[in-house]
C-alpha cells in the first residue's frame, strides 16, 4: 500500500511506450488521406480520446450502482477516478475535434448530437464536482455522487437521442459511405493500424491513470486516518 | 411481538402530503407569485431580446414558452424543498411510519401541481400577447403535461439533494438543467412541430422520448430516494 | 424499552460515536448531558430513526433499528429545538397531517383532546405563523404526543425560548410529553434536566461516561457531579 506497486511502475512504462508508438503510427506511418490532407491525422487521437472518455463515463455511472447497493467507499474512489479521467479526456476531444472541424466543417464549432452530448457530459461532471464539493459528510457524499453519476449515465444517451431530431453534420466514420459529403472517409489498412493502435494505446493509459487516481484516494484516506489520530 | 400500531397506507400518505402543501400554498401565495411574475417577466425580456415579430414568434413559441417554465419550475422546486428543510420539517415527515417514497410522490405531485397552476396561467397570457390561439389544442398541451411530469420528477429529486448541500438555492438548476435536457428538447420539438401543423410522423419520435423519459425518472426517483434522505 | 449495544457512529472515517452502551427501563426519564461535540444529538437522531447506525445494536420499544424502522416510528415521538410545524397551515391543520402521516383513527377527537392538552385549543385556526415561540414550542408536543407514543426524544427543547416560556414548557413537558412514558433527553439546562429527569448520563468522546439516578444525587448537585464526570 504504501510504495508504488511494480505492476503500476510497468503499466507507467509500457503507457509512454504505447503513446510513443501511436504517435508515430498516427504522424508518420498513416498514409495522408487524399481530400483532408495532414489535418485527419488528428482523427486517431481524437477516437483514442473520445472512447476512453466514453469509457470512463459508463464505468463511473457503474462504480455508482455499486456504491449505492454496497456502501463500500473504495467504489466511491473508483467513480471519483473515472470522472476526473473522462472529464480531462472529453474535454481533449472536444479540442481535437474543433482543431479537425476548422478546416473539414470551415467552423470550430457546430450543434451536432455528438459535441453537444459531449459538451453537456462536460457540465454534467461540471455540476458533479460542486455537488460533492458542498458536502461535508464524506458518505452522504458519496451517496449524492453515485446518484448524480447514474443520472447523468440515464440523461446522456437520452440527450443524444433527442439532439439527433435536431440535426446532424458529424461524420459517422465507420460503415457509413453516404458520410463521404460530410468530412467522412474510409479507412485504407494502415490506417486501420493506426487506429486500432490507438484505441489499444489510450486503453492502457486509461488503466494506468484510473489506477493512479484510485490509489491516490486511498492515500488520501489514510492520511485522514492519520491525522484522526494524532487529534484524539 | 405483533405490530397492533395502524400504519397509513402509501396512497394516503402521499395525498396528505399533497394536501398540506396545496392548503399551505394556497394561503400564503407565495410560490405561485414568485413562479408567475418570474413568469412574466421571463417573456417581457424575450420578447425585446429575440424581437419577436410575426415570422420569428412562429418558430421560437415554444422555445421561448419552455425555457421560461424550466426556470420558474427552478424557483418552485427550491421554495417547496427550502419549506420542508428550513423549520426540520423533513424530519417530521422522516419520523413518521410512512414508506419514502410517500414523501417523494407527495413532494412530486404537489410540485407538478403548482407548476400546471403557473402553466395555466402564462399559456392564456403568452395567447393573449401575441394573439398565439394555436397553443390551446389537446396535442400542445398533452405535451407540456408530458414534459412537466419528467422535468418535476427528476427536479424534486435533485432539489432535495440541492437543498441538504452547502450552495443549497444556487446549486439545483446547476445540477437540473444538463440532466434534463433532454426532457426539454424533446419538449420543444414536439410542442413547436405541433404550432407548426408538422405531420405526426415527425413528432411522434420526440413524444415517445418524452414518455420514455417520464417513466425513467420517475422510476430512478422513487428507487432511489431513500438514499437521498437517509443519514 | 431502549437497548443500545456497541453502537458505533462514523461520519466517513470520524467515530462520533464509540462503542456506546445504553439502557433505559420503561417509565424512566433520562437526561443526555455533555459537552458540544459529544455526540449527544448524533445520538438521539440513531434512536428517533433518522440516521443509521454504523455498527451495534439498537432496539426502541421493542423492534431493532434500522430494519423495523417503520414499527419505532410508530412508538416513538420527537421534540427538538425546530418546531416541525408549517407556519402557512393553521394549528388544527398542523396536528390533521401528523395524525394522516401517522394513520390515526378518530382524528378530530384526538386533534381537539391535544389541544386542550397543551392549552392551545382557543387558538386552533390561528396560523402557525402568528404563534409565539413558546406556543409553537407547546403545539410541536402535541404533533410529538398526536400518536400517543411510548417513548419520547426531547433534543434541546429549550432552544431559543425566554424564562417564562420555559417555565411553560417544564409544565407541558411533565404534564403531557413525559407522563407514563419513557424519554430521553438531551439538553445544556443542568438546572432543568435536574429538576425534570430520573437518572442522568453523561456522554463524552462518544460513550456514556459516567450515569448516576436522582436518588443518588441528594447530597450533591448536578453541575458538580456533571464537572466531575468530564475531568475524570
Amino acid at each position: 500500500m504504501q510504495s508504488k506497486p511494480i505492476a503500476l511502475t510497468i503499466l507507467d512504462v509500457v503507457s509512454i511506450i504505447v503513446l510513443g508508438i501511436s504517435t508515430y503510427l498516427a504522424l508518420v506511418f498513416a498514409p495522408t488521406e487524399a481530400v483532408m490532407g495532414e489535418v485527419q491525422r488528428v482523427f486517431y487521437f481524437h477516437i483514442g480520446t473520445a472512447w476512453i472518455g466514453l469509457l470512463g463515463f459508463i464505468i463511473a455511472a457503474i462504480a455508482g450502482i455499486t456504491y449505492l447497493v454496497t456502501k463500500d467507499l473504495k467504489w466511491d474512489r473508483f467513480e471519483v477516478a473515472a470522472v476526473e479521467v473522462s472529464t480531462v479526456f472529453f474535454f481533449l476531444t472536444i479540442v481535437l475535434g474543433s482543431i479537425w472541424a476548422r478546416p473539414a466543417w470551415n467552423t470550430w464549432w457546430t450543434w451536432d448530437p455528438r459535441l453537444t452530448t459531449a459538451a453537456v457530459t462536460e457540465l454534467i461532471y461540471i455540476a458533479y464536482f460542486m455537488l460533492r464539493q458542498g458536502i461535508d459528510d464524506p458518505d452522504k457524499r458519496a451517496r449524492f455522487g453515485a446518484l448524480y453519476t447514474l443520472l447523468g449515465g440515464i440523461s446522456a444517451p437520452i440527450t443524444f437521442m433527442v439532439i439527433r431530431l435536431f440535426r446532424t453534420i458529424h461524420p459517422v466514420v465507420i460503415g457509413n459511405q453516404s458520410a463521404a459529403a460530410q468530412g467522412g472517409f474510409s479507412m485504407s489498412s494502415d490506417m486501420k493500424v493506426a487506429f486500432f493502435f490507438a484505441l489499444f494505446a489510450f486503453t492502457v493509459i486509461f488503466v494506468d491513470l484510473i489506477w493512479h487516481r484510485v490509489r491516490l484516494g486511498a492515500l488520501q484516506e489514510k492520511v485522514e486516518q492519520l491525522k484522526l489520530k494524532l487529534s484524539d | 411481538m405483533t405490530d397492533k400500531k395502524s400504519h397509513p397506507s402509501l396512497l394516503g400518505a402521499t395525498l396528505a402530503i399533497v394536501q398540506k402543501d396545496l392548503a399551505a400554498e394556497f394561503r400564503s401565495r407565495e410560490l405561485f407569485s414568485a413562479m408567475l411574475v418570474f413568469s412574466l417577466l421571463v417573456i417581457i425580456i424575450f420578447n425585446f431580446a429575440l424581437e419577436l415579430d410575426i415570422e420569428v414568434r412562429r418558430t421560437v413559441a415554444a422555445g421561448v414558452l419552455w425555457t421560461t417554465f424550466a426556470f420558474a419550475g427552478t424557483l418552485g422546486l427550491n421554495r417547496s424543498m427550502a419549506v420542508e428543510k428550513d423549520r426540520g420539517c423533513m424530519d417530521g415527515l422522516l419520523l413518521a411510519p410512512v414508506d419514502r417514497s410517500a414523501i417523494f410522490f407527495g413532494k412530486a405531485i404537489s410540485n407538478l401541481v403548482f407548476m400546471l397552476v403557473v402553466e395555466a396561467i402564462v399559456l392564456p397570457v403568452y395567447a393573449l400577447l401575441y394573439d398565439e390561439m394555436r397553443i390551446f389544442q389537446p396535442g400542445f398541451l398533452g405535451v407540456i403535461l408530458l414534459g412537466s411530469i419528467g422535468y418535476i420528477g427528476v427536479g424534486t429529486l435533485l432539489s432535495t439533494m440541492s437543498v441538504q448541500t452547502r450552495m443549497r438555492e444556487v446549486l439545483l438548476p446547476i445540477l437540473l438543467f444538463p440532466i434534463a435536457i433532454p426532457v426539454l428538447l424533446a419538449a420543444v420539438k414536439a410542442s413547436s412541430g405541433i404550432l407548426s401543423g408538422a405531420e405526426w410522423a415527425e413528432i411522434v419520435t420526440p413524444i415517445n422520448i418524452l414518455i420514455l423519459y417520464d417513466v425513467v425518472f420517475i422510476a430512478v426517483p422513487y428507487m432511489f430516494f431513500d438514499a437521498v434522505v437517509e443519514e | 424499552m431502549i437497548e443500545v449495544r456497541k453502537l458505533v457512529k462514523r461520519f466517513g472515517l470520524k467515530a462520533v460515536l464509540r462503542g456506546l452502551d445504553f439502557t433505559v427501563q420503561p417509565g424512566e426519564f433520562v437526561a443526555l448531558l455533555g459537552p458540544n461535540g459529544a455526540g449527544k444529538t448524533t445520538f438521539l437522531r440513531i434512536l428517533a430513526s433518522l440516521s443509521r447506525p454504523s455498527l451495534g445494536e439498537v432496539r426502541v420499544a421493542g423492534y431493532s433499528l434500522p430494519n423495523e424502522a417503520a414499527q419505532v416510528r410508530a412508538r416513538l415521538g420527537v421534540v427538538s429545538h425546530m418546531p416541525l410545524l408549517y407556519p402557512d397551515l393553521t394549528a388544527e391543520e398542523n396536528l390533521r397531517f401528523y395524525a394522516r402521516m401517522y394513520g390515526l383513527e378518530n382524528q378530530s377527537a384526538r386533534i381537539t383532546e391535544v389541544l386542550e392538552m397543551v392549552g392551545l385549543e382557543k387558538r386552533r385556526g390561528d396560523l402557525v405563523r402568528t404563534f409565539s415561540r413558546g406556543m409553537q414550542q407547546r403545539l410541536a408536543i402535541g404533533r410529538a404526543v398526536i400518536h400517543d407514543p411510548e417513548v419520547m426524544l426531547f433534543d434541546e427543547p429549550y432552544t431559543g425560548l425566554d424564562q417564562d416560556a420555559s417555565e411553560m414548557l417544564d409544565e407541558v413537558l411533565k404534564s403531557v410529553a413525559a407522563r407514563g412514558r419513557t424519554v430521553v433527553m438531551t439538553s445544556h439546562d443542568l438546572a432543568r434536566a435536574e429538576d425534570l429527569a430520573t437518572r442522568f448520563d453523561i456522554l463524552s468522546r462518544g460513550v456514556i461516561a459516567a450515569s448516576t439516578t436522582q436518588a443518588e444525587l441528594k447530597n450533591t448537585n448536578l453541575l458538580a457531579y456533571y464537572k466531575q464526570a468530564l475531568a475524570d
